[in-house]
């Protein structure tokens, strides 16, 4: 029991074939064995850049970014026009689309109930990081 | 190593942790308090501009620093370790050979990069900021010590932008010029007084100094500091960290201890931090050694005991030691005292594979090994604490004030920033 403990927790992705077969047929899928799925690598494009943030509102619902998800932030990423952003507004956070043209900038939301904000001069702005995934938990 | 040194250093890093994920923050005063919330470790530019100083005690300045508008963090050390971890991965880009020389420190060897070490420090510098959030400052020079000089000058200098290179003669005379002896790498306060007696005032002064008497009335280590201060490399970068010598995990106390089963909880739990970093440099212990310390800065009755217990075999498995330390603490540990601190010493390590046993005793069995990897890996991958021994209790009665502490946004998923 120890034993397998230990192996478990030596390599907590589970590989999807696993196989020794000590004495009889050798595995046909033996030559064909794949590195199992790494759901780091389809999440998180740069470690030291990635931030994870809890979604709070329902401004961005319409981006399919719902309350309770994992917005997963990437500050290497520049923010351009139509990129989710997670921006410091007035010293607040706030997740919205950015929303660049002709030299305006403005924060849009994907909900009918909260209106765009444009960002004016006498505003502090700046873009924290740039939203790369989202993550939600449909079972606990 | 023929090209040029650089040392990157976060700029007022613990201050610059806090503000990334609290921009209410920024631009104001920020100190961070030393474990158990003492006194200030950290300071923001705002917060030393007020006179703020390190070291400075946080009950006795608690009203002034809030009618000044200072704002007090705990120090979050989960938070900065992470962050750091962040800086220095980043750094891994700019150089092969970069020596973390601290939390928020590191030297790089730019060999390869001459002639344009100025654009790469820039694009470094930049590229921190962007991923990381972390303002660093970079110094370049001949030598470590010069490389920190030109960083010290980076910082203060404004018209600097955050990197300074020491590339003339005429440019080191006049950074060394600016400085004071304690502004130099490894130079304290005593050893500036020392020097001063014997005519040796500045940093200049202390460059041309002849090298031979240096040595000869301080140390190697400060002949080496005045070798480099003229430019001559001493000392390479140390890209593999040395061995430790020996392992301390010791903490004050949130409040002071008077009864044996909390002290003995608290000495339990260092034994559990100090025995991980034992295996995780595949070491071994050969003595435990307790100490127990009352509270210096009040007049009560004081008691500094220590006691070593020597094990049979080496072991770095956490029972082993465990069981050590015990024995050492009922060796010292008497009623009627107020404890204010505890601490675990393991010493006489070794290499884990090169023990041997004698006719008594074994060492570490593979059985013991194993118990000791899985429990290791929970804790890395659960959070430290998941699985402890049982003489470390529940209560943590002994566990420090930190009541002023951000949330570890980086790496528990259940105290992430929430944003709208």
């Amino acid at each position: 029991m120890e034993r397998m403990l230990v192996e478990v927790l030596c390599d907590l992705r589970a590989p999807l074939v696993a196989m020794s077969v000590p004495a009889g047929f050798p595995s046909p899928a033996e030559d064909y064995l794949d590195k199992p799925l790494d759901f780091n690598e389809l999440i998180i494009a740069n470690p030291a850049a990635t931030f994870a943030v809890r979604v709070d509102g329902d401004s961005m619902i319409g981006a399919g970014i719902h309350p309770g998800d994992i917005a997963v932030v990437d500050r290497s990423l520049s923010a351009k026009d139509g990129r989710v952003v997670l921006a410091l507004v007035d010293g607040a956070f706030a997740l919205k689309r950015f929303r660049k043209r002709n030299g305006r900038v403005w924060l849009a939301s994907e909900n009918p109930q909260y209106p765009d904000l444009v960002i004016s001069e006498d505003m502090t702005f700046e873009v924290w990081g740039c939203v790369r995934r989202c993550v939600r938990m449909l079972e606990p | 190593m023929s090209g040029l040194i650089a040392l990157v250093d976060c700029n007022n890093f613990y201050a610059s942790c806090e503000r990334l994920f609290d921009p209410t923050l920024r631009g104001k005063p920020v100190v961070v308090l030393s474990n158990n919330d003492g006194c200030a470790i950290a300071r923001s530019n705002e917060a030393k501009a007020l006179g703020i100083k390190m070291g400075d005690p946080w009950h006795l300045n608690r009203a002034a620093w809030r009618r000044q508008g200072v704002r007090v963090r705990s120090s979050n050390y989960t938070l900065y370790g992470d962050l750091s971890r962040r800086v220095m991965t980043v750094l891994g880009d700019f150089s092969p050979n970069v020596e973390v020389y601290s939390i928020d420190e590191a030297f790089l060897d730019l060999t390869g990069f001459e002639g344009r070490e100025e654009a790469h420090a820039r694009q470094l510098r930049s590229r921190v900021l962007a991923w990381t959030g972390i303002p660093v400052s970079v110094g370049i020079a001949k030598t470590k010590t010069l490389a920190k000089a030109a960083n010290h000058h980076a910082k203060k200098n404004g018209a600097c932008a955050g990197v300074f290179i020491i590339k003339s003669e005429e440019a080191r005379l006049e950074i060394l010029g600016r400085l004071q002896l304690t502004d130099i790498w490894g130079i304290g306060d005593r050893l500036a007084y020392r020097l001063k007696a014997m005519g040796i005032e500045s940093p200049v002064a202390l460059a041309e100094a002849d090298a031979e008497t240096i040595r000869k009335t301080f140390s190697v280590v400060l002949e080496r500091t005045a070798r480099e201060l003229k430019g001559e490399p001493c000392q390479e970068l140390e890209l593999v960290n040395p061995p430790s010598k020996s392992i301390c995990a010791s903490r004050s106390f949130g409040a002071e201890q008077t009864a044996f089963v909390p002290v003995s909880e608290a000495v339990a739990t260092f034994v559990a931090r100090g025995s991980e970093k034992l295996r995780r440099q595949q070491l071994v212990a050969g003595t435990v050694s307790v100490f127990l310390e009352t509270n210096t800065f009040k007049a009560v009755k004081q008691y500094h005991p220590w006691a070593t217990v020597s094990l049979p075999v080496a072991s770095a498995d956490i029972r082993t030691l465990t069981t050590a330390a015990q024995n050492a603490l009922r060796m010292i540990f008497k009623q009627g005292y107020r404890y204010k601190k505890a601490g675990v010493l393991l010493d006489d390590l070794s290499a884990a594979g090169c023990v041997q046993g004698d006719f008594w005793s074994e060492p570490d069995s593979p059985q013991s090994q194993a118990l000791m990897r899985a429990m290791d890996r929970l804790n890395k991958v659960w959070g430290r604490g998941t699985v402890k021994t049982a003489s470390c209790g529940t209560r943590e009665t002994w566990r420090l004030r930190a009541d002023l502490m951000s949330r570890r946004y980086t790496t528990r998923w259940d105290e992430l920033l929430r944003v709208t």
